[in-house]
């Protein structure tokens, strides 16, 4: 494994991991990079542009091209070298996302209304016995509701826009997964840190992390109380292993699942691959989890701005949007004193 | 000009040009193929387009999934429909014995076929599901002739590009694509579950197309038309869409 820690100046030709080149180095010429992805360690030479004084960075700094791209753009506007706390690629599909989910999250509860009753296996309606109904008044009369009125129908434009911000959700979903693949982000910030892989270490070290939460160390974000291995290589932030499990759950587990459950619902779709829906266990139970699945990605979005507000908004929103944020924490709580 | 304002122009304008170029081969592949739905502009244009073109490359063919005669509905949902007219009436009180399907437009021999002629025609039966845009469904045995069947025997000109199909119920008419007129599961529904297709599950004649969402499957079926295009067809002289779902801003198709 590579060392965490290349704060030093680099020699040409030196072997360095990707993200934690990002935040410029001292030297010229071509470097080569190690990329350490989900296939495996990879290894490519980039040719870098260097940025003399001119453009603002201190003698003999250097910005390579793939950090450029990395949102290392900081690097050249502050001659201290501040690290990138989000890519410009990480940010800029974050607030796609959440464009796209909030329409989603409108759209599908309006559609919900115009059926509120939900029901397990392939068939189901007013006829039959549901599951579970939400108790609120429906959008069409043909539903027993126990209101007596019957809300305006709103699913010509919900049901646009629900699979218009669907194929917005996925192609940005793409794009994130291909990036997270291909440049480690998935392995180098999201999977469990190299002290934590392994059940046991894994379990005590998310003990470690909740009794921080707890212990009201929490305004001070992750890197404090879950030890060395949560700092990069630039000394800028790390998630800890909870926040770790939360993302990668969210886009390994919700995401798709939420994808599938909806793609299941489509009678074209499942024309051409009927398993998708045979294996959720028929229409009914796919637009019940596919309800399921969504309430599970609320309550993440719920959860995730709480921790966000804790953690200092305006730090993190800064970071989330500018990409600045290198130990943001800690000025976050000198700001608050 | 240093090494990496040139770099950047150049990579610019060759990402440029591409994606205008692709772009617009885009737009002639898409034409060309019958992958842009009718109701492509207007703000959901873009992901209108998206499902219908991704739909038609990968579905145009496959069949809707089937059943097994034991997982039919026992209490299947008509769900409501508009009181029927006097002329509905009418046709009731005779045993729908006058009902007729007119099939004109774009077609070599238009015709008038009774229910004894569409029963005379190949038949088949489907235990499909329907399926509401609402979030219900349930599953019956359809039976009918293949829509297909009708336009074979009308000759249906090669530049029809649609078929639009009208209801009794007034105002009430729908449209679908060739891909969909032509595929072996769109059935001019008379009979439902070994009977009669009963008259709140639209009989005498329903359209049927299990491949998408119930409210193509439109009842009370009178006119069937092939036509190149949409406009003229509904409400509003010469600029109808062909289909009252559209009329109430839902999408034209509806295979999700």
């Amino acid at each position: 494994m590579w060392s965490p820690n290349i704060e030093s100046n680099i020699e040409h030709g030196a072997i360095v991991p990707l993200g934690a080149a990002c935040s410029g180095y001292t030297l010229a010429g071509s470097l080569q990079f190690r990329w350490i992805s989900l296939f495996g360690p990879r290894f490519r030479t980039v040719r870098h542009f260097l940025s003399g004084p001119d453009e603002g960075l201190a003698t003999g700094q250097v910005v390579c091209g793939l950090c450029y791209a990395h949102g290392v753009s900081t690097a050249v506007s502050h001659p201290k070298t501040e690290a990138t706390r989000h890519s410009a690629m990480v940010r800029v599909t974050h607030w796609i996302t959440v464009i796209a989910f909030f329409a989603l999250l409108i759209t599908g509860v309006e559609i919900v209304v115009s059926h509120p009753r939900f029901y397990w296996g392939e068939t189901g309606n007013v006829m039959t016995r549901p599951l579970f109904t939400i108790p609120i008044p429906s959008s069409r009369d043909t539903v027993p509701t126990g209101y007596g009125y019957v809300l305006p129908d709103q699913n010509g434009w919900s049901r646009y826009l629900h699979f218009q911000a669907a194929w917005v959700l996925v192609l940005t979903g793409a794009v994130y997964g291909i990036y997270g693949l291909v440049t480690g982000h998935f392995w180098k910030n999201l999977f469990p840190a190299a002290g934590e892989r392994g059940w046991r270490v894994y379990l005590r070290a998310c003990q470690g992390v909740f009794s921080g939460y707890l212990s009201g160390a929490k305004y001070v974000g992750g890197a404090k109380y879950v030890g060395s291995a949560q700092t990069d290589g630039t000394g800028a932030h790390a998630y800890n292993v909870v926040q770790r499990t939360a993302y990668l759950v969210v886009i390994f587990v919700l995401f798709p699942l939420v994808i599938w459950t909806g793609l299941a619902l489509s009678p074209a779709f499942d024309a051409a691959v009927p398993a998708a829906v045979n294996l959720l266990g028929g229409r009914q139970s796919a637009r019940t989890l596919h309800f399921f699945v969504s309430g599970a990605l609320v309550v993440f979005l719920v959860v995730h701005v709480a921790m966000v507000a804790l953690a200092g908004f305006r730090s993190r929103m800064r970071a989330m949007i500018t990409g600045q944020g290198g130990g943001a924490d800690i000025e976050a709580q000198k700001e608050r004193t | 000009m240093n090494n990496m304002s040139r770099r950047k122009l150049i990579t610019t304008g060759i990402a440029a040009a591409a994606g205008m170029s692709g772009l617009a081969v885009a737009e002639r592949v898409s034409r060309r193929y019958g992958l842009v739905p009718p109701d492509h502009c207007g703000v959901y244009g873009p992901g209108e387009t998206l499902t219908y073109a991704a739909q038609r490359l990968l579905t145009r063919h496959s069949l809707a999934r089937e059943f097994p005669r034991g997982m039919i509905s026992k209490a299947p949902f008509a769900n409501e429909v508009a009181p029927p007219n006097d002329e509905f009436k009418r046709h009731q009180a005779t045993g729908f014995a006058d009902w007729r399907l007119t099939v004109d437009g774009m077609v070599a021999h238009p015709a008038e076929l009774s229910l004894a002629d569409l029963r005379s025609m190949p038949v088949h039966s489907q235990i499909t599901e329907v399926v509401c845009e609402e979030g219900w469904s349930y599953i019956a045995e359809w039976i009918g002739t293949p829509l297909r069947e009708v336009l074979n025997e009308a000759g249906v000109l090669p530049q029809a590009r649609y078929i639009v199909y009208f209801s009794m119920e007034h105002g009430l008419l729908e449209s679908i694509d060739m891909a969909d007129a032509l595929h072996a599961q769109t059935f001019l529904t008379w009979g439902m579950n070994d009977g009669d297709l009963p008259v709140k599950f639209g009989g005498p004649l329903r359209m049927r197309l299990p491949r998408q969402l119930g409210y193509k499957s439109i009842k009370y079926i009178t006119r069937v038309t092939a036509t190149d295009s949409l406009k003229g067809f509904g409400k509003g002289a010469g600029k109808g869409t062909g289909s009252a779902a559209v009329e109430y801003g839902y999408a034209w198709y509806a295979g999700i």
